[in-house]
């Protein structure tokens, strides 16, 4: 079992975590992901690192409760304790020798930036960053960012905080002004990402993005998170999650990740209702 | 001394009814009662010179341990077979016997051969409902061993080691123990609390098992070492599957074989209580010939498939899946689609709505049709294309059973180990030894895909020379 330390919401639907696990502590570096389960019977899902405490031997992670596992998640209090969790998995971002960086993250994918951003700016590369978010309740980590950051641009899609408007608006601008970037890393949602793509392509900028497929083992052992990059079959737990942007083909990850839709809506609302019907009764 | 049964039939093995298994997950072959047991035992000539010793990767003392079963000392035979076997109600079930120690069984030259794998499922059955004992602490001789990976390899390795006294810490990536016993073969195959109970019997001989931990990423080699462990046995198994590089492996209803299985025997997904999804797909094509592959077209049926599909491109002579799994899903009712090759696989997508939640879903399969050409380096016959041949199969899941690679992260992050171009772990075979010294391999790691008996004998082998050489020293 491996005990929840502290527990802290970040806005309605995402909530920080650090968990003892001191093996995944010792060797987790930015960009990699561990996989959990709640109970016995749970599923297991990959969360990205989104920080270690290497002297407390904890590992944080943010996640949206967005199905069945993260609402069970969600419910668990700091001294409660959750069956399993394994890392650190994947590749490792590579941070060294770089100048200057754009990170952008949208919505929880913050949570994963957050790292990378804090790690490149240690080095001494110069981090612009670019998040954003749907209204200004989901927004997370800002004066982390900003601390990181020597530039940074807050978005919301109806401009209740920052500026209103879509992630690649500013680094559209940026680099139509003539901003030289090494690299830009882009985490988020799926749809995000592929616009990201879109938008550095034309500077041919390397973009490099953080795939969060559906995934079991997180080991290279079922294939279920494989990714077409480059025409090639990859594996998303051992080859990435980290792949180069221009190589991947978004259209297929997008469609293979909504492969259980059904199922993990019909789920989630049998254990929205099991929660209410406990709450009804005052258990 | 009675005379010998002579009977040309193996006695049969009573089975769950095909129409009724085919809707649960209990297990299909209910084995012998002792009666049974004993007038197959029968059957055996006892020869001086037994194949069937040699033709088992670990040399069971098969006509010795039959001669007991034969007198009704069940427990005598269950004694010798762990002298050489220590996972016997596992191997069984789920050994090829026909091409091991049945094949060169006396008694098959007319007829079937003496049912050596159902003596001995009988006889680990009978020792673990009636005896049960667990087995005793061995005093600890000061040494310590880790193990990498709890499949077939690494318990065979642990149990051999932990006897001797050694004090062994097995790490397994996954959250339970057991590797591809729990993973990749079906409950209906081996029941999960046969591999429990023996892991139980590891457990009291003072085997650890840490799991969650991932060689190789969690910890490395080179911090096992640092921990004070002497050797390093890694049976870390068959890794990535393979896909085919066909069309349509990317459409939602694209299976691995291992993940459906993994989703099914792992994550329980089967019962109704699991978190983890399983598409319940009414038709189903499953791709290649072995066990694994009988193993998903299987499971499909009871998830509830109505047709399951299973697509060989050579013939049913080249099947390599054991006999007995190739049977009962021919009994099940799968549909076998020998000398056929799947050229792509068919999707849906709705050109005026691509909101339609449909999109992306499998259809179909298109497969050409083949004929068998000159043996090729493997010796088996080379499947060759008919032109024009081509059909569609209307599937709603595709399940690709066509092998794998093996693990790449402990090579990637232990300097000093040489794996081959397929990316096997290269040993020494006398020794079992990698490139690296004190770290050893066996198994799926070393020699890709093969089977749960020949892991365990590696696993075996493996100690033996871990123990020389901690010995010797």
């Amino acid at each position: 079992m491996y005990r929840i330390v502290s527990k802290r919401p970040l806005n309605p639907t995402v909530t920080q975590m650090e968990i003892e696990a001191p093996y995944v502590a010792k060797r987790a570096e930015p960009g990699q992901f561990v996989i959990l389960r709640v109970d016995d019977r749970g599923e297991r899902i990959p969360l990205t690192v989104a920080g270690f405490d290497r002297i407390r031997g904890t590992v944080r992670i943010i996640f949206q409760t967005v199905g069945a596992t993260t609402e069970a998640l969600s419910r668990l209090e700091a001294g409660d304790a959750i069956a399993d969790f394994a890392g650190p998995l994947g590749k490792k971002t590579e941070t060294e020798g770089k100048r200057r960086v754009c990170i952008v993250g949208g919505g929880v994918g913050c949570a994963i930036a957050l790292p990378i951003a804090k790690r490149l700016a240690e080095l001494g590369c110069e981090v612009h960053t670019v998040i954003g978010f749907r209204s200004r309740e989901l927004v997370i980590l800002e004066d982390e960012f900003r601390a990181a950051s020597s530039r940074l641009a807050v978005m919301t899609d109806d401009g209740s905080h920052g500026e209103r408007g879509v992630v690649t608006a500013p680094l559209k601008a940026w680099l139509e002004a003539g901003e030289q970037y090494d690299e830009v890393i882009t985490i988020g949602p799926l749809v995000m990402m592929k616009f990201v793509v879109a938008t550095t392509r034309p500077f041919g900028v390397k973009t490099t993005v953080s795939m969060n497929p559906i995934m079991i083992d997180g080991t290279g052992m079922c294939g279920g998170c494989r990714l077409t990059v480059g025409g090639k079959t990859k594996f998303a737990c051992v080859d990435g999650p980290e792949f180069d942007g221009f190589k991947v083909d978004f259209d297929e990850a997008i469609s293979r990740s909504t492969m259980y839709r059904d199922f993990e809506r019909h789920r989630y609302e049998e254990s929205c209702n099991l929660f209410r019907g406990a709450a009804d009764k005052g258990v | 001394m009675p005379s010998p049964n002579l009977s040309k039939s193996k006695c049969p093995m009573p089975v769950q009814e095909p129409s009724i298994r085919r809707g649960n997950f209990d297990e299909v072959a209910l084995g012998y009662d002792a009666e049974t047991a004993m007038e197959e035992a029968t059957r055996c000539l006892s020869c001086k010179n037994a194949a069937c010793v040699k033709g088992c990767p670990v040399n069971v003392e098969i006509p010795a341990f039959i001669a007991k079963v034969k007198e009704g000392d069940f427990e005598g035979a269950y004694q010798i077979i762990n002298r050489a076997s220590s996972l016997p109600a596992v191997c069984g079930r789920v050994c090829p016997q026909e091409h091991q120690c049945e094949a060169g069984c006396v008694r098959g030259a007319k007829g079937e051969p003496v049912g050596i794998g159902r003596l001995e499922r009988f006889v680990a059955d009978w020792h673990n409902e009636n005896i049960g004992t667990m087995p005793s602490l061995p005093t600890p001789n000061g040494h310590r061993v880790a193990i990498v990976g709890s499949g077939p390899a690494g318990l065979s390795c642990a149990g051999e080691l932990a006897r001797r006294g050694y004090g062994v810490t097995v790490f397994e990536a996954l959250h339970v123990a057991g590797g591809v016993l729990v993973y990749g073969i079906p409950e209906f195959r081996l029941p999960k609390r046969i591999v429990h109970l023996e892991i139980e019997k590891l457990r009291a001989l003072g085997v650890r098992f840490e799991t969650n931990v991932i060689i190789g990423k969690t910890l490395t080699v080179d911090d096992l070492f640092e921990d004070g462990f002497e050797a390093v046995f890694i049976g870390s198994g068959a890794g990535l599957p393979r896909f085919m590089g066909i069309q349509g492996e990317g459409l939602k209803g694209v299976y691995s074989a291992n993940e459906y299985l993994t989703r099914s025997n792992l994550m329980k997904a089967y019962q109704s209580d699991s978190q983890t999804p399983i598409l319940r797909a009414k038709r189903v094509a499953v791709v290649g010939g072995g066990n694994v592959a009988m193993d998903a077209a299987r499971t499909a049926l009871r998830l509830g498939a109505e047709r399951v599909y299973v697509i060989y491109r050579r013939s049913l002579e080249e099947l390599p899946a054991r006999r007995e799994e190739v049977e009962h899903a021919i009994e099940e009712g799968v549909d076998f689609r020998l000398l056929h090759n799947p050229v792509e696989i068919l999707g849906y997508q709705n050109q005026e709505d691509p909101r339609d939640p449909k999109n992306g879903f499998v259809t179909g399969i298109r497969c050409v049709q083949m004929e068998l050409g000159q043996p090729d380096a493997s010796g088996r016959r080379r499947p060759i294309e008919i032109p024009n041949s081509e059909i569609t199969l209307e599937v709603e899941a595709v399940i690709l059973s066509i092998g794998t690679s093996p693990n790449p992260l402990i090579k990637s992050t232990t300097e000093g180990l040489t794996v081959n171009a397929r990316g096997g772990i290269v040993i020494d075979e006398a020794s079992a030894m990698t490139s690296r010294k004190g770290v050893y391999a066996g198994g799926d790691a070393v020699t890709g895909a093969a089977t749960v008996i020949l892991a365990m004998g590696a696993g075996k082998h493996a100690a033996k020379s871990i123990d020389r050489a901690i010995t010797e020293l």
